[in-house]
């Protein structure tokens, strides 16, 4: 099996044109929410938000003489940001062009596996490619069920950041794999991390914010200044922050979980052993562990909140090391990164 | 890892800590010391401690997985290295703060999990909790008025949470009848089976490694591996496992098939890209014999062993006559690689030799090339210029006194190297077919051709599918203990008060005022939905009842399009 060079350099053209549009998604989406935050701010100004709604109504449904007399419900998620109906055309033009740069990207790594007949993550470059693009693929899953337009700025940055070091650095020709690899377990166990992976990247940059956003609530309670970062603004509060990084967490785990646990049969049946304590098994498994340790804080008494984040936020650090550190510079049996 | 169920926000947190006993004795000491240990707080931080612990074991080199790396960096470290070990830094996974650490956890985690399962077992059979006075209270609250009975409207509730898997109980009280349900006691079952399954996973681990065994076998083709402790190169029992108990399966190592890039302008050149081992396998003695590939990736799986194929190399077949012109050593050699361009090493120790015993260091290169540092050395995997090189010792190769010795080291330690007039070992340089004499009068070596070896690696793990059952138990539980949301929903009918409105047509039964109230006991993002969910289903199936109502109260809906033909 011989590589295609031409599909291979066609891979290469549509990793950096996804790039370029990336780019342009990046600033649309940062101008939507520095203008968007301008806004929201001098509304609430004017205005404070209730705890909850109450809806008085009497209306006439269903055949028994239905009559609703009242309904109390708990507050559920950020209140729309554009309520009033403000068009937000730089966040729609940010959409459009993640999507098509989605597009580029995903036939990028269509092509790359199709030039060498195989998945395309058998090395860093190709893990690096393929795991941006489903960073991006799962935003728009998230932004399919509900308006999260202002986390695109925190998407799309590190997206491009990493495709940036993929190109300059990590790139490798397009080549068969090597035979340690050739298991339809690659295809399992690594496509689990990928989508696990992929919503650890969003629940860290919603915690961020969340600390961000917390702070600003703080200094706004105590009557100081914010300071800078207006965009901020424009983003829910620090609650559903909150929230919301739980929710893609609490997705996740059990993900990593099954990733560590298919990645354990894999060795199994390439190794002779289902665990070896090899360094990529080990972060692996402290990823597994600090997570834990974040879900854990969250339900004791004294350690939800801020405590929790830093555990999510040490979370992603070693997710991380996982992937920056371990295959290059740890020697073991997942040294597959290509380089040289 | 004692409790990961939320609670409701409304009920406080008891205080976490409770005060040092004073003056209770040993027993309050142990009780105190016990509640400490299984407390939330106490196993975060041994979660925390145990991520951290875990991370010098990926720094350091491992006795566990490689002994070689460990040695090198005693030479390169010679006065930090011995520090190093008696801090169990090359075997951190085993050592007495590692598994301090996560014994403490489990013991934690048992010490907490027990309780609480006998806690969940006797809510299962408790009937769902009494209907509070003010459902208006609660954090989602629902009322309508309908025009049913309240013995109908909680007939249709009774029937709708059944669907909606709640467990119910009937109670009446100051505002009407009501019903009570319970629902999603999975989420705790779910949470209570991931931490039992953690111990399982831990114990099969424990069972695996005590009766388990791990051997490693170099079989030249051609040749074939009998499975007993004599043959392997190494053998590495569980510390239960005794001596002979391995299945006695046996093959010949028919052919091996390998195959590196080759494609010069890219920089994977060299890079493997496929092993496959062609056997002939025996399962029991005086078996039928079946052929079997076995493949990275794709072990051979023999009455209750596997066998992996984890390397191969050269073994350049060699011939050694000694100083009268007899064969004294004749077999094929197994070369261990040293790169990933198959430079290798090997010895030929040669005993039974009358001109004096002989000892054989060499270097095997496949493609002979010159390194960067203009030592000879590999340039690529295969075999195509394949060159061996020699140095000769003679003395005693100290086979004699009964110690078991590596076969790919020679002990020098009694023997000479043989060197020129000017002090410079002799080297010998053989390609295939090759003969050298040997300096003093000690033979010769020929180089008669060129094979290859397989490293197979045995494996026997008892416990390995418990393993697997565990951690899917375990996953199993987790996903249930995030997702299933666990809640309490009421429904009350009373009799609607005078003048509450009067906007629909009442056919019979008088008035009723229905009220629901569902309170979340988990994270729970849902409940707004559910409530709303669960009141329409009610009105639905009260509808369903009295089919003909829908038609009295709106004559027209459904006529046009009936009447179209």
């Amino acid at each position: 099996m011989s590589v295609d060079t031409t599909l291979a350099s066609t891979s290469n053209s549509l990793v950096y044109s996804a790039m370029a549009v990336y780019a342009v998604a990046l600033g649309a989406s940062a101008f939507d929410l520095a203008t968007l935050g301008e806004k929201v701010g001098a509304k609430r100004r004017a205005a404070s938000r209730s705890a909850g709604r109450r809806d008085e109504a009497t209306s006439q449904a269903g055949g028994v003489g239905t009559i609703t007399v009242g309904r109390t419900t708990a507050p559920t998620g950020p209140a729309p940001l554009a309520e009033d109906g403000t068009p937000r055309r730089a966040a729609g033009i940010a959409t459009s062009l993640t999507v098509l740069a989605l597009l580029l990207h995903l036939g990028g790594v269509v092509t790359r596996g199709l030039s060498a007949h195989r998945v395309p993550w058998g090395n860093m470059y190709e893990f690096s490619v393929t795991g941006t693009a489903v960073v991006v693929l799962v935003y728009l899953a998230v932004l399919s069920r509900r308006d999260v337009r202002w986390l695109s700025t925190f998407v799309l940055a590190p997206v491009l950041l990493s495709l940036g070091l993929a190109v300059a650095v990590l790139y490798t020709d397009s080549a068969p794999l090597v035979p340690a690899l050739q298991s339809f377990w690659l295809v399992i166990h690594v496509s689990i991390a990928f989508v696990s992976s992929a919503l650890f990247v969003l629940a860290f940059s919603t915690t961020v914010l969340q600390l961000v956003q917390e702070r600003r609530e703080d200094q706004r309670a105590a009557g100081r200044p914010t300071g800078a970062g207006r965009f901020m603004e424009a983003l829910p509060p620090s609650a559903d922050l909150e929230r919301l990084s739980y929710r893609l967490i609490a997705v996740s785990f059990p993900l990593w979980a099954f990733t560590l646990v298919a990645g354990a049969i894999w060795a199994e049946v390439a190794w002779g052993r289902y665990w070896n304590w090899d360094p990529k098994e080990v972060w692996t498994f402290i990823i597994w562990v600090v997570y834990a340790a974040y879900l854990h804080a969250r339900a004791t008494g004294g350690w939800g909140g801020r405590r929790a984040a830093y555990l999510s936020i040490a979370g992603f650090a070693c997710l991380m090391v996982n992937y920056g550190v371990v295959n290059v510079f740890f020697p073991g049996n997942h040294s597959y990164s290509g380089l040289s | 890892m004692t409790t990961t169920q939320e609670r409701p926000a409304a009920v406080p947190d008891p205080p976490e800590l409770d005060p040092a006993p004073v003056g209770l004795g040993l027993l309050g000491w142990v009780r105190w010391t016990w509640r400490q240990l299984t407390s939330m707080r106490t196993a975060l931080l041994l979660l925390m401690l145990l991520a951290v612990l875990a991370v010098p074991g990926s720094l350091f080199p491992q006795r566990n997985i490689d002994q070689v790396a460990v040695a090198t960096y005693y030479e390169q470290h010679p006065d930090l290295a011995p520090w190093l070990d008696r801090l169990s830094l090359f075997d951190v996974y085993s050592s007495p703060w590692f598994s301090a650490v996560y014994l403490l956890l489990f013991i934690s985690l048992v010490g907490c999990v027990l309780p609480r399962t006998r806690v969940h077992l006797a809510n299962l059979r408790q009937p769902p909790p009494r209907t509070p006075a003010r459902l208006s209270r609660l954090p989602e609250h629902r009322s309508v008025v309908v025009g049913a009975s309240p013995e109908r409207v909680l007939d249709a509730a009774r029937a709708v949470l059944r669907e909606r898997r709640y467990r119910t109980a009937e109670h009446a009280g100051a505002g009407g009848r009501s019903l009570g349900g319970q629902r999603g006691e999975l989420r705790e079952t779910g949470n209570l089976l991931f931490h039992l399954a953690l111990v399982g996973v831990l114990v099969a681990v424990a069972v695996g490694a005590l009766w388990g065994y791990r051997a490693q076998v170099v079989v030249p083709v051609g040749t074939s591996y009998v499975n007993q402790t004599t043959n392997l190169d190494t053998w590495d029992p569980g510390a239960l496992v005794t001596g002979d108990s391995l299945p006695p399966f046996s093959f010949v190592l028919d052919a091996l098939h390998v195959s590196f890039d080759d494609d010069e302008t890219s920089n994977q050149y060299g890079a493997p890209r496929s092993f496959s081992a062609d056997t002939t396998l025996t399962e029991a003695p005086g078996g039928a014999a079946v052929e079997r590939t076995i493949r990275v990736n794709e072990p051979l799986r023999a009455a209750g062993a596997s066998v992996y194929l984890a390397g191969n190399g050269y073994a350049p077949v060699l011939t050694v006559r000694d100083g009268n012109g007899d064969v004294v050593f004749d077999q094929p050699t197994p070369f261990l690689v040293q790169d990933a361009n198959y430079s290798s090493t090997g010895v030929v120790k040669v005993p039974d030799s009358p001109t004096g015993q002989v000892g054989l260091q060499g270097i095997f290169l496949p493609t002979a090339a010159l390194g960067t540092d203009g030592m000879p050395a590999s340039s690529f995997p295969d075999a195509r210029d394949p060159v061996l090189y020699l140095t000769v010792w003679t003395g005693d190769l100290g086979l004699d006194d009964g110690v078991p010795q590596n076969v790919y080291e020679l002990d020098t330690s009694e023997m000479t190297l043989i060197t020129t007039g000017d002090g410079i070992p002799v080297r010998l340089r053989l390609e295939p077919g090759q003969t050298a004499e040997l300096p003093d009068g000690l033979g010769s070596v020929t180089f008669d051709s060129l094979d290859r070896y397989a490293g197979f690696t045995v494996r026997h793990d008892p416990a390995r599918g418990a393993a697997l059952v565990f951690s899917l138990l375990a996953i199993a539980g987790l996903t249930a203990s995030l997702f299933v949301p666990r809640r309490r929903l009421w429904l009350r009918a009373g009799a609607a008060p005078a003048g509450a409105s009067d906007g629909g047509s009442v056919s019979e039964g008088g008035r009723t005022l229905v009220e629901v109230g569902a309170l979340a006991r988990s994270e729970d993002h849902g409940l707004a939905g559910e409530a709303d969910a669960v009141l329409a289903a009610v009105l639905a199936r009260l509808d369903e009842q009295h089919p003909q109502q829908p038609a009295q109260q709106h004559p027209q809906k459904h006529r046009p399009e009936e009447s179209a033909p």
